[in-house]
């Protein structure tokens, strides 16, 4: 059976740059398996701008900055094989993957890291009644058609959901020729980021209307319109709200779903909340030497910050890997659980090693619901050590609070650390 | 042989089979064992379009019929033959047996009555469980489950695969489908019938008419005795398979007017699936799912089985069944037009009853043309090989020599490039992404096709030798691409 220190599942985004840092921490040998025909993943259908603002200072393109991670990991060596799906990882880390060249193999991994990212919730998951005609796509697998293959799927376009990838398709639509009529959302707020909603939608004249939905698909064999009621605080269709829009093509950007199905293979806790792994601040999910990064851990809004946390976890995972057989390794000390409440979802990490953890601890995490000019706060037990306040949150952008290791070290008895949205 | 262009001369056959759903698929099967020439017609693009695509793919064991009906007899054969039929036609069969469930000791009577009827049809191995007993068997019934009929026989069938291997077994056994061919008129003339279609002309001494919701429209072309067949809309919800094991065997209610009500079932594949609803409806298109059907699945549905997880749902359907007023199969001459065998009124248990239902009728074919047997007919059909199922070292020799197979193309069900070139390429192969999608299942899961789609397109394209802006989802206008980047939106692409 071959033997790497590190297998890297998923060269995209998180998967390049987890490679990058492990190489930069020592580790050696090091494989990253891709299951499509290149490295770069989603990014390489994003071909619009706006990627690489914190990491690299600079605006570039979903394939422009994919390219900086994967010349990275060409100048390091870092091997790879594309075309190769992973089939299975079994708890004591023997990877099962399968390409055209070599078949099914084995791989013995010191080391794993979980890279695969995420896939759209698709219409079935909303039970929109109707007719299951052409013309319904989930807004990704538009941008490949428009992007990668230069299609029009549609010319009249409604489009079901405003996250990210929704408000990216409707102005590249637009670009392409293609009439956006409609935006729905079904919550009272946008999914996705503000400057999407501004560039993508107001530039262009698309209405956004919140606290909307599809209620009904028309057409049998081609999609010739879709019905749009007014939802209520519950989020059920209101009678007699309902309008009829005219169109060829219905888009779908309505949630991101973490790919997991190699982890709940495995056995790997997962969140209820997330739908990713459970990690602590090495980012190590319960099963050792087992790490998860970018959007397989968390749906991320931007792709800086799966960079930064792949970094993180890259590093963790050499040195896990460096520490194999080493009495350093023996205990990580005393765990403290980090979690959310009052409006903040979730945290990643959700467990920390005071002990053990570094000086500093990114923890990032989502709001549940527009908050305005309110307070982020985290405690230690009873303890305030953080009041900010926050002219806005919203669910569609992603926040962070930094821990430092020695507020924690300074309370001994420290059980848990809590993050909330306060009044003011 | 596909049919192409239009026909100025009458194509002459011995029989017409109108509709490739499973029961013409299953008699044309049946047919093939003799030498006949024979066609199937059918206004889709591909078989298993209609209500043969859309229901439980439950194989009944054969309770529910009244003793003395065709529904009965055949389905109780039907079940009988389905274990050899689908060795034979290398299709996913399962005995997951089933169960009627009760919620009121005061309708036990019922329950019990139901397993008389049962006896009285043949059907082997029925008894009535105590709530306990059920309960040992399936843990997430209702908590008012009180007793329990529980039939070993009932099973779950592929109905796409079904149908398909049906159709491929009698295309190679000599039976022609002419796809796209929409029967438009029939006149009855002296050598048997004329038939007209949007195709051209054909000629057949007999025809079997197996066209589901529409049976009534071509019965009542040639019989002054008129016939209606209501469209009943079955309503579905399917389940992540991380949920497929909810329940292992068939759930179902005791049954009512409107048929046997809301079940719970694993299929065949893993996937758990709930439904259907019962509506009469007279639009005889109208497959689509409703807001109320929806709600009344998840209201239904949880007087029999507890814990379903609604949020696992990845897609709802919905199905006609093609219910006749006799509330029976249909399966005779019509009385005013020799030659003219109606396959009407196949609702549940059509599927069950599928083999029984092309044997009854290709015997009624016999008696009447007096073949002479296939010399060269192959009762056997090899299905799409699933690497899925092979030891590494079987599936690492098939990819060495056949690198597709290495490939995985649908992520969520795991299916190989090799699978789905193997789809477009055997006889009656998929032409459109449904058409692969019956057949290997790419699609299926629970992303919806969202990331195979575009690499499907791309091998029909290829396949096919067609641009991929040619590729449907299921033919017609049904075309997933609509134009190219900055076109004007002018003329054709």
């Amino acid at each position: 059976m071959e033997k790497y220190e590190i297998v890297i599942v998923g060269g995209g985004p998180a998967g390049l740059a987890a490679a990058v840092s492990a190489k930069e921490e020592g580790a050696e040998r090091i494989l990253i398996l891709e299951r499509d025909e290149t490295l770069g993943g989603i990014l390489n259908q994003c071909i619009h701008n706006g990627f690489g603002l914190h990491t690299f200072k600079e605006e570039l393109t979903g394939p422009e900055y994919a390219q900086r991670f994967i010349d990275r990991t060409e100048e390091l060596q870092i091997e790879y094989r594309l075309n190769t799906m992973v089939m299975d990882i079994s708890r004591d880390k023997v990877v099962t993957a399968m390409n055209r060249e070599k078949g099914m193999f084995q791989i013995e991994a010191q080391a794993v890291i979980l890279a695969m990212g995420c896939r759209e919730r698709p219409r079935g998951a909303l039970n929109i009644p109707g007719y299951r005609p052409a013309g319904i796509y989930s807004a990704g697998t538009a941008q490949r058609l428009v992007n990668m293959e230069g299609f029009l799927p549609g010319r009249e376009i409604v489009i079901l959901g405003s996250g990210d990838i929704g408000l990216i398709m409707a102005r590249r639509m637009t670009l392409e020729g293609a009439n956006v009529r409609l935006v729905a959302e079904l919550m009272p707020y946008s999914g996705g980021l503000k400057r999407n909603i501004v560039q993508c939608l107001d530039d262009f004249g698309i209405p956004l209307k919140l606290s909307h939905t599809v209620t009904r698909i028309h057409g049998k064999e081609r999609v010739e319109g879709v019905t749009v009621s007014k939802v209520d605080a519950a989020g059920e269709p209101v009678a007699g709200t309902e309008e009829y829009y005219p169109c060829d093509t219905l888009l779908l950007s309505v949630g991101l779903i973490p790919e997991n199905e190699l982890s709940r293979g495995m056995e790997i806790h997962l969140s209820p909340v997330t739908s990713g792994p459970v990690v602590d601040d090495r980012l190590s999910t319960d099963v050792e030497g087992v790490f998860a990064c970018g959007n397989v851990l968390h749906v991320h809004d931007l792709v800086d910050y799966v960079s930064e946390e792949a970094y993180l976890a890259g590093k963790h995972a050499a040195r896990y890997v460096s520490e194999i057989g080493n009495s350093k390794q023996a205990g990580r000390g005393r765990k403290i659980s980090v979690s959310g409440q009052d409006g903040v979802r979730y945290t990643v990490p959700s467990q920390i090693y005071p002990e053990t953890m570094e000086e500093t601890l990114t923890v990032r995490f989502r709001v549940g619901n527009i908050y305005k000019d309110r307070y982020l706060s985290v405690y230690l037990d009873g303890e305030r050590i953080l009041h900010r306040r926050r002219p806005v949150m919203a669910p569609g952008e992603m926040e962070q609070i930094i821990l430092r290791r020695e507020d924690i070290l300074k309370r001994h008895d420290l059980k848990s650390v809590m993050v909330k949205i306060e009044e003011v | 042989m596909r049919s192409t262009g239009q026909r100025k001369i009458s194509m002459k056959y011995d029989v017409i089979i109108i509709g490739a759903g499973v029961s013409g698929a299953a008699t044309a099967r049946e047919l093939s064992r003799y030498r006949v020439r024979a066609c199937v017609l059918e206004k889709e693009e591909d078989v298993c379009c209609g209500t043969s695509k859309a229901n439980s793919g439950i194989v009944h064991a054969g309770y529910d019929a009244k003793p003395g009906t065709l529904m009965a007899k055949l389905n109780v054969v039907g079940n009988w033959h389905m274990s050899e039929l689908a060795r034979k036609l290398d299709i996913p069969f399962k005995r997951n047996g089933s169960m009627v469930v009760c919620t009121k000791k005061e309708r036990l009577g019922e329950l019990e009555e139901l397993c008389d009827r049962g006896q009285k049809n043949g059907v082997p191995g029925l008894g009535i469980l105590s709530r306990g007993e059920a309960i040992k068997r399936e843990p997430n019934l209702a908590d008012k489950v009180v007793y329990a009929l529980y039939a070993p026989t009932g099973g779950i069938v592929c109905p796409f695969e079904l149908n398909i291997a049906l159709a491929e077994n009698a295309y190679t056994n000599g039976i022609e489908f002419h796809f796209n061919t929409e029967v438009l008129d029939i006149k009855k003339i002296e050598s048997g019938f004329q038939v007209r279609t949007g195709k051209g002309d054909y000629e057949a001494k007999i025809i079997v008419n197996a066209a589901g919701v529409y049976a009534d429209v071509f019965h009542n072309m040639v019989s002054k005795d008129k016939m209606t067949i209501t469209p009943r809309r079955g309503e579905y919800m399917l389940f992540d398979k991380k949920v497929g094991s909810l329940v292992s065997s068939t759930i179902f209610r005791l049954p009512d007017e409107m048929g046997k009500g809301v079940l719970a079932t694993p299929t065949v594949h893993g996937n758990l699936l709930v439904g259907p609803t019962a509506e009469n409806l007279e639009d005889k298109e109208a497959n689509d799912t409703t807001a109320e059907g929806l709600a009344a699945i998840k209201n239904q549905v949880g007087k029999s089985v507890k814990n379903i997880p609604f949020r696992q749902v990845i897609t709802s359907f919905a199905g006609l069944r093609a219910c006749a007023q006799t509330k029976d199969f249909i399966i005779e001459e019509a009385a005013d037009a020799e030659g003219f065998i109606d396959c009407a009124g196949i609702a549940s248990p059509g599927l069950s009853s599928s083999p029984a239902i092309g044997m009854e009728v290709a015997e009624m074919i016999q008696e009447k043309l007096h073949l002479q047997p296939n010399p060269t007919f192959c009762s056997t059909r090899k299905g799409i090989l699933h690497p899925a199922n092979l030891t590494i070292k079987e599936r690492n020799a098939l990819i060495r020599e056949k690198p597709e197979y290495g490939t995985i193309v649908c992520r969520c069900e795991s299916v190989t490039e090799g699978e789905i070139l193997d789809a477009v390429r055997r006889p009656l192969g998929a032409r459109t992404l449904d058409g692969v999608k019956r057949r290997t299942r790419a699609g299926m899961g629970r992303c919806q096709a969202g990331f195979c789609s575009p690499k499907v397109m791309e091998i029909l394209a290829r396949e096919w030798r067609v641009s991929l802006d040619q590729i449907t989802k299921c033919g017609g206008s049904s075309r997933i691409i609509q134009g190219v980047n900055k076109d004007t939106w002018q003329g054709d692409v």
